[in-house]
């Protein structure tokens, strides 16, 4: 079984400015629903309290948010989770302790219905969130650093580092764009998973490069578009075939995976689609306008020193 | 003609059968347990289990087996609710006796656990359990540094007749107190006083001002004694923390720091959180003070005025109030032992002291026979309280006076405390034995995960996994024939290494883990891909089998190298960056990628040349 009997021959990146339009129109879409819509973030980032309550019978979901708010929490979330009679409850952070908060909640749920029986409330500080925001982003700088510089060593160009790192930024915020949209829950398994989808994301621009660097090396007067064209067409096989085999995993734990593996998998789906996409049309492409040439990755040693001598 | 060296054959083997071991514990799966732990830490006897066993049977709760590990009893269940029944069962029958806790008992074989291999150990996320966040007060620990150099200076000003008006703490170029300030009296000689308070804190910058009230001599800590005794002081807390969390009988139990100045407690199985909260987060030192029986406390109450050289405490247990001299005997930090027995006048706690405090008792029992002596319990919390509708936080010390008893004789280092209740004696002894905190901890995050809900995501994940992972292996397969049955071969053995190492090194996985697991199992994919599309791309050309294999993984070694790297870099500033649920993922990951390395590059060229290489004719590959 072969997806491509024959060698493809795409013109890429006769294209490409086509799909930079999109990009950018997808990425600005992207930071308009971040800005307006914003992240649905899990308690994980945000503090407060969540728990759970399950009734004997099904709870009027409003009595019981009216009752939350009587008792003296403000901004109550009341939802149905699971059954009919079990709802979880979300609240903003409050400086009262776990034990206080659970008396409380407890008596005001009992007022609703004297047999609702209640999980243990789950308590996070906000500031923990916060600051595990700022260690995400200083720990994430410091890779893309570190990153650019090993493929500019490589590789001998910053041009395709460049590239690289624009794609590796690109496809986390699509996801991020994405979960504005859909408004899943933003939790730390979904930064696990953008994680991932940063690692997937530089391995398919890595192997792009390093057929780039390979075509080059072949021939130095070959066209830097045409280059780049054979590149990702003599990749395309790879790139499918492993983007096929990674989404079937991703598509079981989407549709297996239950309900505290959604996020995550959702996450993975969408970075790998735009993972295949920004790999070809972002990192490669950006590097061609950057001005790429063979003489960037094989620079022509310069016989000066021997032309010194007497 | 295709070769692979002898030695790379053997290394392959070597690691595969090392690695096989390591990851057999996984295999076996485990049970829903319970532990149950003796309270004075003594094992539990065959006896003590056959009680347990017994009073579970006269209770008609089924459970599947009963063993002493380790000095702990684990008796194992078929379903949660028998587990919790258990647990709520024992914890009434035995409260006094034994301290039972929630458990996921590896079903590891005897001989396995012998060799001290062990399963790799699941996250709160995946098994339950509580997880505590505390934040340490780390500007109090430095303040608590700065009132010893403060009296220091005192007596040293006092020892050398040199006068000053004030000694106090002030912030040098910070927004803290850093540093201790003198203000000398107009007469005092400045050089004399700054050489000898130079001279006792020799660590310290030294400097001398003039200041509107006079000469000024101020001794500034560094940066790096600041940061000194910040680390001191979380690592005090770290280790009385851990011997407190001991002392609950929880197995497992992690006690980390987090960051700066934060510290992690993760108890697996428990879910009890307020009596759990309530012992590790208590602040309390005992004080020995003797009682000022020349005045009245009652008189000192009403008219407010408290006499030179004592303390007025109004909060005493025998409800009337007490003046104690301020003079302090002996602290609890001095102490070497605390245990709570039953005597002739009911709990007590049996209290040891090291010489240096047994020398100071002994002096002043020998001088005060006949006397009351006061014993004070200090505790330190923090309480949020609404001021004008605003929520505001602030320390408060409890201070109580717990017993005021007659010195019936001279004693030295051992002496008992009574007149307490039983449980009031056992915590107390409890909270002595494990210490005091070095500076106040506050709560500030707190998650209990429901063992259910554990169980759920692991179930659904693994089933999950367990169908990706098997549609990739036929896709494979299919795609790539024979070479895609090599590469799912060579997929496993990765899950293998990688299973083998996490255990090696007693990792805990979690939901993130698995996150970087899938990631690693894309990327060892992805780098069997990459080789045998070169190998088709090689045959395309028409070059030989061998001669393609040989080309395959010569061309796609740096693309795989260097992809591999990338990630690597990724992964790794994660894993030293990182903390929590990142760090977890960074570690799986980096690991991943250095056996998926090893396993695409090694272990497949290996299986590969096994089947297609030396002189054999190969005219067609299954690719």
């Amino acid at each position: 079984m072969e997806f491509f009997h024959k060698q493809t021959n795409f013109p890429f990146m006769a294209t490409r400015k086509v799909w930079y339009t999109l990009s950018v129109v997808l990425m600005i879409t992207s930071f308009a629903l971040l800005y307006f819509r914003g992240l649905n973030l899990a308690i994980d980032f945000t503090g407060g309290v969540t728990a759970q309550a399950s009734f004997s019978q099904a709870p009027n979901v409003d009595a019981v948010r009216s009752k939350l708010e009587q008792a003296g929490f403000r901004d109550p979330q009341v939802q149905l989770s699971g059954s009919s009679r079990d709802v979880a409850i979300r609240l903003p952070p409050t400086g009262q302790n776990v034990n206080e908060i659970r008396a409380k909640l407890e008596e005001a749920l009992k007022s609703v219905d004297a047999s609702a029986q209640l999980s243990n409330p789950d308590v996070r500080g906000p500031q923990v969130g916060g600051e595990l925001k700022t260690s995400a982003i200083w720990a994430l700088s410091f890779t893309l650093v570190l990153i650019f510089l090993y493929l500019a060593f490589r590789f001998h160009t910053w041009r395709l580092s460049f590239g690289a790192i624009l794609a590796v930024l690109h496809d986390p915020i699509l996801v991020l764009g994405w979960f504005a949209l859909s408004q899943t829950p933003f939790d730390l398994a979904v930064v696990a998973a953008i994680l991932a989808v940063v690692g997937y994301s530089l391995n398919d621009t890595v192997v792009v490069f390093d057929r780039i660097r390979e075509r080059f090396e072949s021939n130095r007067r070959l066209q830097p578009d045409i280059a780049l064209d054979q590149s990702i067409n003599q990749t395309l096989s790879r790139t499918i075939m492993t983007k096929v085999v990674t989404s079937i995993v991703v598509v079981a734990l989407l549709i297996l995976g239950g309900a505290a593996l959604k996020g995550f998998s959702e996450a993975l789906m969408i970075g790998i689609l735009a993972g295949t996409y920004s790999s070809i049309y972002i990192s490669s492409a950006i590097a061609l306008d950057c001005g790429l040439t063979a003489e960037h990755i094989f620079p022509t040693v310069k016989k000066t020193a021997v032309d010194h001598l007497p | 003609m295709l070769e692979y060296a002898r030695w790379k054959y053997i290394l392959v083997s070597l690691v595969l059968v090392i690695a096989l071991v390591f990851a057999l514990p996984n295999v076996f799966g485990s049970d829903l347990a319970l532990t149950v732990a003796t309270k004075d830490h003594t094992d539990v006897t065959q006896d003590g289990a056959k009680s347990v066993e017994d009073f579970l049977k006269s209770k008609s709760i089924p459970f599947k087996g009963a063993d002493i590990e380790g000095g702990r009893l684990i008796v194992r269940f078929d379903t949660v609710a028998q587990q919790y029944q258990a647990r709520d069962a024992v914890a009434e029958q035995f409260k006094d006796k034994y301290i039972s806790a929630l458990y996921y008992a590896p079903r590891t074989p005897a001989f396995l656990r012998k060799l001290g291999l062990r399963p790799m150990s699941l996250g709160l996320d995946l098994r339950g359990g509580l997880s505590l966040l505390y934040q340490v007060d780390i500007n109090s620990a430095v303040t608590q540094l700065l009132d010893g150099y403060a009296q220091d200076a005192r007596k040293v000003l006092a020892a050398a007749k040199i006068p000053y008006k004030d000694v106090s703490q002030v912030a040098v170029d910070s927004d803290r107190p850093n540093a201790v300030r003198v203000v000398l009296a107009p007469e005092a000689d400045v050089d004399a006083a700054r050489k000898a308070l130079a001279q006792t804190f020799q660590d310290t910058k030294v400097s001398t001002e003039s200041l509107a009230s006079g000469s000024a001599i101020t001794a500034a800590l560094t940066p790096a004694q600041i940061r000194q005794r910040q680390d001191y002081a979380i690592q005090q807390n770290i280790t009385t923390l851990r011997n407190r969390v001991n002392e609950l009988g929880v197995s497992e139990p992690s006690v980390t720091r987090q960051g700066l100045d934060r510290i992690n407690v993760e108890l697996p199985g428990v879910l009890n959180s307020a009596e759990v909260k309530d012992l590790l987060g208590r602040t309390a030192t005992l004080e020995f003070r003797m009682n000022d029986e020349t005045h009245s406390a009652t008189e000192a109450k009403l008219t407010g005025r408290v006499p030179l050289g004592s303390k007025l405490y109004t909060n005493t247990r025998m409800g009337v109030p007490i003046l104690l001299k301020r003079e302090v005997i002996a602290t609890g930090d001095q102490l070497t032992s605390a245990t709570s027995s039953s005597g002739q006048e009911g709990p007590q706690v049996d209290i040891k002291l090291d010489s240096r405090a047994g020398d100071a008792m002994l002096k002043a029992t020998r001088a005060n026979v006949g006397h009351h002596m006061g014993v004070v319990l200090i505790e330190k919390r923090r309480e949020t309280i609404d001021v004008d509708g605003k929520k505001v936080t602030r320390d408060v010390t409890d201070e109580q006076v717990i017993n005021d008893a007659t010195i019936q004789g001279v004693f030295g280092n051992q002496f008992r405390i009574v007149g307490l209740g039983a449980g009031e004696a056992r915590d107390l002894a409890l909270l002595l034995r494990s210490g005091s905190l070095a500076t106040v901890i506050y709560l500030v995050q707190e998650q209990a995960i429901g063992p259910q809900l554990g169980a759920k995501n692991i179930a659904s994940g693994v089933l999950a996994l367990e169908i990706g992972m098997a549609g990739v292996f036929l896709f494979m397969a299919l795609y790539y024939k024979v070479f895609g049955l090599i590469a799912d071969l060579v997929l496993l053995a990765n899950v293998v290494l990688l299973t083998a190492l996490l255990s090696m090194m007693h990792a805990t996985l979690s939901l993130p883990g698995i996150a970087g697991i899938l990631l690693t199992v894309g990327m060892a994919v992805d780098a069997n891909v990459l080789i045998y599309e070169r190998i088709r791309e090689e045959l395309r050309k028409g070059v030989s089998p061998q001669a393609a294999i040989r080309a395959g993984f010569e061309k796609a070694f740096s693309a795989i190298a260097d992809s591999n790297i990338t990630t690597l870099i990724a992964g790794v500033v994660l894993w030293v960056f990182g903390t929590g649920p990142i760090r977890n993922f960074a570690i799986v990951l980096t690991l991943g990628i250095a056996t998926s390395m090893f396993t695409a590059l090694m272990g497949s060229r290996a299986v590969i040349t096994l089947l297609y290489g030396g002189r054999r004719k190969v005219a067609h590959l299954p690719i």
